[in-house]
């Protein structure tokens, strides 16, 4: 018997969690001395009160899909990818490699290979943790974030030396031109009036849409996806039931470093045009946060991700027009971790009781109440 | 190589690896207990912008100190509230602290010193001095011993000896006293310490609270000892390393002295990579000596030294009845 009806497990306790991360952080925007109410009011209109808000908006939302979905996958076996930081890094130097020294016709065709390209070196970075959790039983925590830290030397390796552009900066050249991804402005802007102007939300948006579909249909329509939820309840009864930890747990964390690496395609392919140090900027991690407020469903995900990337646009408004850092994002993310992962109980408990306490009384039924005399 | 470049050497694995000790010794005490702790770097980054914070602000590195473990022990406070108390996943609730370090850290120095996210440099009683042992100078004249005495053991700070001295401290309290065993008990079977009438949400937050103390001390040497300031996220994945030796050394304490050593020397090399090459003949690459120790922590996770297996009740919160 469930405590609670389905509905407030998917939508009471998310929120009030969000709310309880709302109210901290206005207080710490309070204790640095800024007004939290002009402060929300300022990344609204920033965020979402013009499309150039919104182009960028959704351009982070698209990040953050990919890497929420990531974790996501990884969550449905009961695995904790940290790691989709690594992997989209590694996932951005596939893209790279793939559109620096492969020719394409039209970007569609480039968008195919590119997205190949970043699946397939996410994956690959996943690999590694993956086989040493499921034959050494290495704790795959540990060794994903060892992998961010190797990610990050061997992104500034490549950057700096063999695929390295003329000039000072460590970067890539500039990818060419048929390889562009066509923008929002490109393609919602008509003759007279232009939207989305000169934000990188681009067709990449809309790859997101077809990943969270995806998910679902391996999540909870093939078989594959019903070993993994299987795995993810109970060990033991999968391995029972003849299902292969390794296959799961292999299978699992490639899938779930493939969608990370293939955030690249946003914002290496779609966004800078180049590989450039650091380009994901965190939203590996954003991706936790992301997949634990979308209670791993990909429509959770979604919604979370467009939440995601409206604080993070809003914030980025805040540091250009107020004293408050962009490092305030973090300590949001960290609380919606907080609330939403770790402290999950100290919210569910006392709504649980509420329910209870709102359930009618089963009506007395005389037979029952008979039984139990005779007992 | 000769004698006083290797001792150099030594002297700065001596200095790096003292923050991987104490935050490692603090691992060992958690996940001892039975509660995984991957918010060791977020203790350490918020004692060490405390710590340098108060102690610009004060002049006295000593209330600095104390802040700083004030803010290592709240941040442990919230971790054993949310896995022992609510009895929430460990590892998220890690990861939520070391991102609550890193964003708070960088928002309230910026709001107050206004430098970028960084405290101001620190200087005189702002920070920890070297402490030269008796007879150092004297002594420094004796051919090999000489030197080892005056550069390598003496010229540290108060906390490199006291994190030196944990280490023995700590076997003898996990492995010579009744708190010990209990301590250890409730990391493996925490149902048979319960029925031996012992408290387990007790001993558990016990733990909890001796590891905030020793990130603390970790967090503080880092920004007022090795560092003259809090910058931003200046433990770079100390935390995680610290973790990594935890495992290598078994969550053993003298083990743990060692394979910090280990970690330490790992990165000291990237500092002087002209040593490797005219040593080894031939030529390292910079990024590769970086990646080193992390290359290495995936390869003894990996259980090629052998295996590792962590306390029993590791990650799992206790239910008093079912």
């Amino acid at each position: 018997m469930d405590a609670m009806p389905k509905w407030a497990e998917v939508t009471l306790v998310p929120l009030i969690s969000l709310l309880l991360a709302a109210i901290l952080s206005a207080l710490v925007i309070l204790a640095i001395g800024e007004n939290p109410w002009a402060a929300v009011k300022l990344m609204v209109s920033g965020a979402l009160g013009s499309t150039y808000g919104w182009g960028y908006t959704l351009y982070y939302a698209t990040n953050f899909i990919f890497t929420g979905l990531a974790v996501s996958i990884a969550f449905q076996a009961r695995m904790f990818n940290i790691g989709g930081e690594g992997q989209a890094l590694v996932g951005g130097l596939g893209v790279a490699l793939v559109l620096l020294y492969l020719p394409f016709p039209h970007w569609t065709i480039a968008l195919i290979a590119s997205a190949a390209g970043a699946a397939l070196f996410g994956a690959a970075w996943a690999f590694i943790p993956a086989i040493l959790q499921a034959k050494r039983g290495s704790h795959i925590v540990i060794t994903t974030i060892m992998f961010n830290f190797i990610a990050a030397s061997l992104l500034n390796y490549m950057l700096v030396g063999p695929i390295k552009a003329p000039g000072q900066e460590p970067a890539t050249s500039k990818f060419p031109a048929t390889t562009q991804l066509p923008s929002f402005q490109d393609m919602f802007s008509t003759a007279d009036t232009v939207l989305f102007r000169g934000a990188p939300a681009n067709v990449t948006f809309f790859v997101g849409i077809a990943a969270c579909f995806a998910l679902w249909l391996l999540i909870w329509r093939t078989r594959l996806g019903y070993e993994l939820r299987a795995f993810g309840h109970s060990e033991s009864a999968a391995k029972y039931a003849g299902i292969s930890p390794t296959k799961i747990i292999v299978v699992s964390m490639l899938i779930s470093g493939g969608l990370a690496g293939m955030m690249a395609i946003n914002n290496v392919q779609g966004e800078a045009e180049r590989l450039v140090l650091n380009a994901v900027e965190g939203a590996g991690f954003i991706g936790i946060a992301v997949a634990l407020m979308g209670r791993s469903h990909p429509v959770g995900v979604f919604i979370a991700a467009l939440l995601f990337g409206f604080l993070y646009q809003g914030g980025a408004e805040l540091a250009l027009w107020t004293s408050i850092p962009r490092e305030l994002i973090v300590v949001i993310q960290a609380l919606v971790i907080l609330f939403t992962g770790a402290l999950d109980n100290m919210v569910r408990m006392p709504l649980e009781k509420v329910f209870l306490s709102m359930r009618r009384p089963p009506k007395p039924d005389r037979k029952s109440t008979t039984a139990r005399a005779a007992e | 190589m000769d004698l006083n470049t290797l001792i150099q050497m030594l002297d700065a694995t001596v200095r790096l690896a003292t923050p991987l000790l104490l935050a490692c010794l603090a691992g060992l005490y958690s996940e001892r207990a039975g509660i995984f702790d991957i918010g060791l770097e977020g203790k350490m980054l918020a004692a060490a912008f405390v710590a340098a914070a108060i102690a610009s602000v004060t002049g006295q590195v000593y209330l600095g100190l104390l802040a700083g473990i004030g803010a290592s022990l709240l941040l442990s406070a919230i971790h054993g509230v949310a896995s022992i108390t609510f009895r929430g996943n460990q590892l998220i609730s890690g990861v939520a602290i070391n991102f609550l370090a890193a964003g708070l850290s960088v928002v309230i120095a910026q709001s107050w010193f206004r430098q970028g996210g960084r405290t101001p440099q620190l200087s005189g009683e702002g920070r920890f001095r070297s402490i030269t042992l008796p007879f150092a100078e004297s002594l420094s004249g004796v051919p090999v011993l000489g030197p080892i005495y005056a550069e390598l053991i003496s010229g540290h700070s108060i906390l490199v000896y006291v994190a030196f001295l944990t280490v023995p401290l700590t076997w003898w309290l996990l492995f010579r006293t009744r708190f010990g065993l209990r301590l250890r008990a409730v990391g493996e079977n925490p149902a048979a310490v319960d029925t031996a009438g012992v408290s387990v949400i007790g001993l558990r937050f016990a733990a909890v609270g001796i590891c905030g103390i020793l990130c603390g001390l970790a967090g503080a040497y880092l920004a007022t000892g090795l560092q003259t300031s809090f910058t931003k996220d200046m433990t770079s994945g100390r935390g995680y390393i610290a973790l990594a030796a935890l495992i290598f050394a078994k969550w053993r304490p003298w083990h743990a002295l060692y394979a910090c050593l280990l970690f330490g020397f790992l990165q000291v090399i990237p500092l002087r990579p002209d040593l490797i090459t005219n040593t080894l003949g031939l030529r390292l690459n910079g990024q590769l000596l970086e990646a080193l120790p992390y290359i290495l922590t995936v390869v003894i996770l990996a259980g090629f030294v052998g295996k590792a297996i962590p306390p029993r009740a590791g990650g799992t919160p206790y239910v008093k009845e079912r």
